[in-house]
């Protein structure tokens, strides 16, 4: 991409806060429903088949990354800035497989039905191994808890460069097309 | 283009803008503060008083005692293989495959409702059977059932004050009389459901035993007409009144089904009760009246029995609601609540180490 460009590719947007509302709704369905007796039925039932689509639109949006590449970062971003901005992408990306990826084995490690809508289910992808479930079972919950924290840290630096230094950073990714 | 280029050329790298914008860094900062608040908000950290999951299995351990690698509830048991074969009638009912004619292998386990993991077997205390239905496209029926014809507790509060009523003082090892009168005296459902267990004299064995599904589920059938269910599972074994437990044989229920299964199948009828409308689905304290249209949709037979040591029903957490395409859940508050907790509990004893049970592979052998 040339050096011109201000903003990602419209694609490259559309997958991002698609892919963001997404992860949102799931971060507040997942710490909502294990603490919930009288709802967690129905979110726990969303969770599942929702989770898995976003993996595959990570995937998609991974790939599509790659293809596109992205603009050049405003000129107030230092060096550790930037270095910090790509880390944190990298970070954000991992986990965002991760956390599906972790959710879906510890189910089939749990040899739990992976239940998506009607009769469909997924296959395990683990081994029948229940102490493997319950170690899976807390990382599922750390992860969760770190990439909500990884989602508050990106929140914040947006809005650090959008009110305080004003420098156009939002822009790159907005969602609507910047002229 | 270019509009924003010369706000940030008075920026260096790394640095604040001139004019000291404190006001608008705390503004972000409140902001973020409130997003942290709300997400644990919804997480419940807020409310340490709602009856969580973790709560919930917390009070099992705070009531009964902490059995690491056990069931919090029904910990004594064992382990049973068979098969379920469907006269096809189901079908009227439910659209799920279980009902299409044919045989399905079944997983399940005999258990004692008793969080105590070597609790003597008695006549009086309630019985329970989950099963396990697996169907030929994967999917799975998990059932649970006991030998009460209709359940003391409403929904989950009930249950949990229950048990707080009935937790097991720790010098004494008995319950408190006094909470558990008064539990019942504020619990009308729960002391009729008491009268009507007492008043059912209970069978000799787990083999002789009428099982009840007790919560009703909606079965939908093939041309989307549902209607709400409860199931029974009543046995081919001839009815014989229990008699006092044997001095000395603090395993004789599980040591009877045991060598029962092992001299012949034992079977039960799957007895489908379908619903009229107006009869309760959200109450499973509440008897439908009895002459409500009951279909036999098939036959379980059990032939294989393990002890839980090694055995993969061990680790099989029988939540009520993986239910096959065809059955979903109705409106009974217990279901829902059913789920989480037994996922909070099946979650702990999953990485925990547990003590032998109760019946071990040798008494199986004998």
């Amino acid at each position: 991409m040339t050096s011109e460009q201000k903003q990602f590719a419209g694609s490259i947007r559309f997958f991002h806060w698609l892919a963001g509302a997404i992860v949102l709704a799931m971060l507040c369905i997942g710490v909502a429903m294990i603490a919930s007796l009288a709802d967690y039925h129905w979110l726990i039932s969303l969770h599942r088949p929702l989770g898995i689509l976003l993996l595959i639109i990570v995937a998609v949006r991974l790939a599509n990354r790659l293809w596109h590449g992205g603009p050049e970062f405003p000129i107030t971003m230092s060096d550790q800035e930037k270095f910090m901005a790509r880390s944190s992408e990298v970070l954000l990306y991992v986990l965002l497989f991760v956390m599906p990826l972790v959710g879906w084995g510890m189910l089939s490690a749990a040899r739990f039905p992976i239940a998506m809508f009607g009769s469909v289910h997924l296959f395990p992808i683990l081994p029948h191994n229940v102490m493997l479930y319950a170690i899976l079972r807390k990382t599922h919950t750390y992860l969760g808890y770190l990439l909500f924290f990884a989602f508050v840290a990106h929140f914040g630096a947006v809005l650090f460069h959008s009110v305080i230094l004003r420098d156009g950073l939002f822009n790159r990714m907005a969602p609507w097309r910047e002229r | 283009m270019a509009v924003h280029s010369t706000v940030e050329r008075e920026n260096r790298p790394g640095s604040l803008p001139a004019g000291k914008p404190y006001g608008r860094l705390a503004g972000i900062g409140v902001l973020l503060l409130v997003v942290v608040a709300a997400f644990f908000y919804l997480g419940g950290w807020f409310s340490p008083n709602r009856l969580t999951q973790a709560r919930f299995v917390d009070g099992f351990e705070k009531a009964y005692g902490d059995y690491p690698g056990f069931r919090r509830n029904h910990a004594k048991g064992v382990c049973v293989t068979g098969y379920f074969e469907s006269n096809g009638k189901g079908l009227q009912v439910s659209k799920a495959v279980l009902f299409q004619p044919g045989r399905v292998p079944v997983i399940g386990r005999f258990s004692l409702g008793s969080s105590l993991p070597y609790v003597p077997d008695a006549p009086g205390i309630p019985r329970g059977l989950g099963i396990d239905y697996k169907m030929s496209d994967g999917e799975e029926w998990r059932t649970t059932m006991i030998n009460l014809p209709v359940f003391p507790f409403k929904d989950p509060q009930a249950f949990y004050d229950n048990m707080m009523a009935s937790a097991l003082d720790p010098v004494t090892h008995q319950p408190d009389p006094k909470k558990q009168a008064a539990f019942l005296a504020s619990h009308p459902e729960a002391a009729h459901a008491l009268g009507v267990f007492k008043s059912h004299e209970p069978s000799s064995g787990f083999d002789n035993t009428t099982f009840y599904g007790l919560t009703a589920f909606i079965f939908t059938n093939g041309e989307g007409k549902a209607t709400p269910v409860r199931w029974t599972l009543v046995p081919e074994q001839p009815y014989v009144a229990a008699s006092a437990a044997p001095a000395g044989d603090t395993n004789y229920l599980f040591r009877g089904v045991v060598a029962s299964i092992l001299q012949h199948p034992v079977r039960w009828h799957l007895m489908l009760t379908l619903a009229q409308p107006g009869d309760p689905t959200n109450n499973s304290t509440a008897e439908w009246p009895a002459g409500r249209e009951q279909v036999d949709v098939g036959t379980l037979t059990l032939n294989g029995v393990e002890a839980e040591e090694g055995s993969p029903t061990r680790v099989v957490n029988f939540d009520p609601l993986v239910l096959p395409a065809g059955i979903s859940p109705s409106d009974d508050p217990l279901l829902s609540a059913r789920s989480g907790v037994y996922s909070e509990s099946f979650t702990r004893r999953a990485g925990e180490k547990a003590a032998p049970s109760a019946i071990t592979p040798a008494d199986i052998r004998k």
